[in-house]
């Protein structure tokens, strides 16, 4: 058996720091490649540019480009290569530009990074990191405003989590490193640089798990489930929604693979109504399988069948149509209705 | 097929064994992307000052060009230029969404373009508004993918030429394909021949999908053209993150030719393209062709090349600039005089003038645009979600929604 690793995440001395998500995920790349040397970044443009969005800003300046390589534009090439630098000793944090650019790098990562640890019965240790931007709202051209991250939830041996806000934007971006498990962190793009997320992000404080569920607003009428840039969405919606007296609970799921839904059970016995909130495509996706579950743990206590406010069952459409697309405020508010008028 | 021997590129080093007269790894990697010159291989028909080169090669692939066919090229430059600055400025006045730049890359587009026939088939990536307009695709039907009204509608088999590819390296693949369908369909094999063209950047050839064409269509004899536009960069990453051999050297290990050339020449582009699709049409494909340019603008007009490129190197290429060299050799020859040049200059003020009026006044989509042709068979859940969603939105008719 393994010896049990010891937790690198302590965080730097006495820091409060005031960060957007993006600037969030900088300073823990940083922290990391601080306190440990074997934590690599590789991917398109990281170097001098510090990435398209700039979130590796810095890095390569003070860590070297052999700490942060700007590899060739090869996705397949980025996540095999970590692969084996992860064999050999390294924790390598994969940056996929765009999340619609994942696909080439697919098969490594299906084939390879889920299942190596369970082929060599746990021999191989896979903590391997693949940060990957995605979610709409950016007004972009195809492939750069996808919501894939069901697919990856599906495969077995991946962990799948997604940030909301700065704090976690630290602090998942330190435990996946951390983890000795691959970790796939979706991270909210059209957040990375609002300034109205700006928060305290406390580098000294006790984070939560990487893998629970949170309430991030109490209520009692309905129950929002939620997760990346949604959750702003939902906390939104519930805001207005409270400001005619109705009381909304928010959950953020946080973590994609595996699931916690307790506080969403807990939630939903309390609320008799749950919405999930997510902008993939609904068919065969992660809502659906927190419907599912939701019905078969909470089912006498359920005042309205589960429903949901997801994107069509279409591609991301050209972005002049996104606002159709995406799950907004009035969506949520009128899925409420529906639920509360059961 | 044709014989390794007529290849005409060198005999690449021998490794560790190499001799003393070869080229240092330091060399090598600096012919990769030097910025005064190609290297010796650069094949080139018309110098940046304008004055004609003699190939006794190339020269046969373009006998017909005469002062008029090469003020249509002027013009087609010069046209093509004027449209990408208007869009890259109608961009920064929030017209578009985006916009992808191909200023210094006219020659390579216009000129390999123009070698195309109609019978031919082009596969773009994203930047080849040129060759979109060399294959009589409007400005106006490529602009909506920009304005992210649309993704690109226009009659691909009319024009014979492909809807854009985002996704890097993955139309390398696809063009594979569809010229092993031209040779499974007994198309090639004579003058009559057809033969297909795709276009990717030094980035892409890093691509396991490109590697795999290659090796696709050297194994099935594909009539396709790869048309690699090597401009330097990918986004901030120079052509050495990708390769320490110049690229077009790597057709031989794939078992074909690979040839470079000036890429801010439209005359040799124009040239050598002729010549490796004529190679295609008798069946002696695949030819590889590295057009060695210049990315004179940013990536897109998100990107910064402030952070990574040297501004010497942007001097160095202004002075080769592609559409200044035709210029420069239709005045000193008196292939044209100010007339032509004014009128050309005129017409360019007018395609701009229009394309913006164009942009201005372009509708929006309407929503049910997102649930259409999503299938070729109509599925009843996406109709259902569709009627679901348009009645919603009739609920907020009369609001301010
Ligand atoms: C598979 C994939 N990965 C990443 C990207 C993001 N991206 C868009 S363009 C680009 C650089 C392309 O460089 P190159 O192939 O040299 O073509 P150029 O844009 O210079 O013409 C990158 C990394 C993408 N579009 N597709």
């Amino acid at each position: 058996m393994a010896a049990p690793v010891k937790s690198k995440v302590d965080g730097a001395a006495g820091a409060v720091q005031n960060l957007t998500i993006g600037k969030a995920i900088n300073l823990a790349l940083r922290s990391a490649m601080e306190a440990d040397d074997k934590v690599i970044i590789l991917g398109e443009d990281v170097g001098k540019l510090g990435g398209v969005f700039r979130i590796t800003d810095g890095l390569q300046k003070d860590f070297g480009e052999q700490r942060v390589l700007d590899t060739p534009l090869a996705e397949s090439g980025i996540i095999g290569t970590a692969v084996g630098l992860a064999v050999r000793g390294f924790r390598p944090v994969c940056e996929i530009q765009f999340e619609g650019f994942i696909f080439p790098g697919f098969d490594q990562i299906v084939s390879q990074v889920a299942k190596l640890h369970y082929r060599t019965q746990g021999r191989v240790k896979v903590p391997i990191v693949i940060r990957v931007p995605f979610g709409g709202g950016i007004g972009a051209v195809e492939h750069h405003s996808e919501s894939p991250e069901s697919l990856f939830a599906h495969v077995a041996g991946l962990k799948v989590v997604s940030c909301s806000n700065a704090v976690d934007a630290y602090w998942m971006t330190r435990q996946a490193i951390e983890s000795d498990d691959p970790v796939l962190l979706f991270e909210p793009k059209r957040l990375y640089h609002s300034g109205n997320l700006r928060t305290e992000v406390d580098t000294t404080a006790k984070p939560d798990p990487l893998h629970v569920s949170r309430v991030v607003r109490p209520g009692d009428a309905a129950t929002l489930v939620a997760y990346g840039p949604s959750v702003k969405v939902c906390l939104d919606a519930a805001t207005a929604a409270q400001e005619e007296g109705t009381s909304l609970e928010v959950i953020d799921l946080r973590t994609l693979s595996p699931l916690d839904l307790n506080p969403v059970f807990e939630s939903v016995r309390r609320t008799g109504r749950l919405i999930a909130v997510s902008e993939a495509p609904s068919e065969s996706s992660l809502t659906s399988e927190i419907a599912m579950r939701v019905q078969q743990e909470c089912f006498y206590s359920l005042e309205a069948p589960v429903l949901r406010v997801t994107g069509f069952d279409t591609p991301y459409p050209p972005a002049k149509l996104e606002e159709d697309y995406l799950p907004d405020l009035d969506r949520v508010l009128h899925t409420v209705d529906r639920s509360l008028a059961w | 097929m044709s014989s390794p021997e007529q290849w005409t590129h060198p005999e690449p080093g021998a490794g560790p064994a190499a001799t003393a007269a070869e080229p240092t790894p330091e060399q090598v990697i600096a012919g990769l992307r030097a910025t005064t010159e190609g290297g010796a291989d650069l094949t080139q028909l018309l110098t940046p000052e304008g004055e004609r080169v003699a190939s006794a090669r190339f020269d046969p692939y373009v006998t017909d060009i005469d002062a008029e066919a090469l003020r249509n090229l002027y013009r087609d430059m010069v046209l093509v230029r004027r449209a990408d600055r208007e869009s890259n400025a109608m961009q920064r006045q929030g017209q578009l969404g985006i916009w992808v730049p191909l200023l210094g890359q006219e020659a390579a587009q216009i000129g390999s373009g123009r070698a195309l026939r109609p019978s031919d088939m082009a596969f773009p990536s994203y930047r080849e508004h040129g060759v979109a307009w060399t294959r009589g695709v409007d400005f106006r039907e490529l602009i909506g993918i920009f304005r992210c009204s649309d993704h690109g509608g226009w009659d691909f088999q009319h024009h014979g030429f492909h809807p854009y590819t985002i996704v890097i390296g993955n139309q390398v693949l696809n063009a594979t394909g569809y010229a092993m369908g031209q040779k499974f369909e007994g198309k090639v094999g004579d003058d009559n021949g057809e033969a297909t063209i795709v276009y990717f950047g030094d980035g892409a050839t890093s691509q396991g999908d490109v590697h795999e064409g290659f090796v696709w269509s050297a194994v099935y004899d594909a009539p396709v053209v790869f048309f690699c536009q090597n401009n330097q960069w990918a986004i901030s990453e120079p052509t050495e993150r990708q390769s320490r051999l110049p690229l077009y050297q790597r057709a031989r290990g794939y078992g074909f030719p690979g040839i470079r050339v000036d890429g801010n020449d439209v005359l040799a582009c124009l040239a050598v393209t002729r010549w490796a699709l004529d190679e295609c049409r008798h069946g002696n494909g695949p030819v590889l062709i590295e057009a060695f340019t210049y990315r004179m603008d940013a990536h897109t007009t998100t990107d910064d090349p402030t952070r990574y490129r040297l501004s010497d190197e942007l001097e160095e290429w202004k002075l080769k600039d592609p559409i200044e060299r035709v210029r420069a050799h239709l005045a000193r020859g008196g292939g044209a005089d100010q007339e032509f040049f004014d009128k050309i200059d005129a017409e360019a003020d007018s395609f701009a003038a229009e394309l913006r009026d164009f942009v201005f006044n372009m509708p929006d989509p309407p929503p049910e645009r997102i649930f259409e042709n999503v299938y070729a068979e109509p599925s009843p859940v996406l109709e259902a979600q569709r009627r679901e969603y348009l009645s919603y939105l009739e609920g907020f008719a009369g609001s301010e929604h």
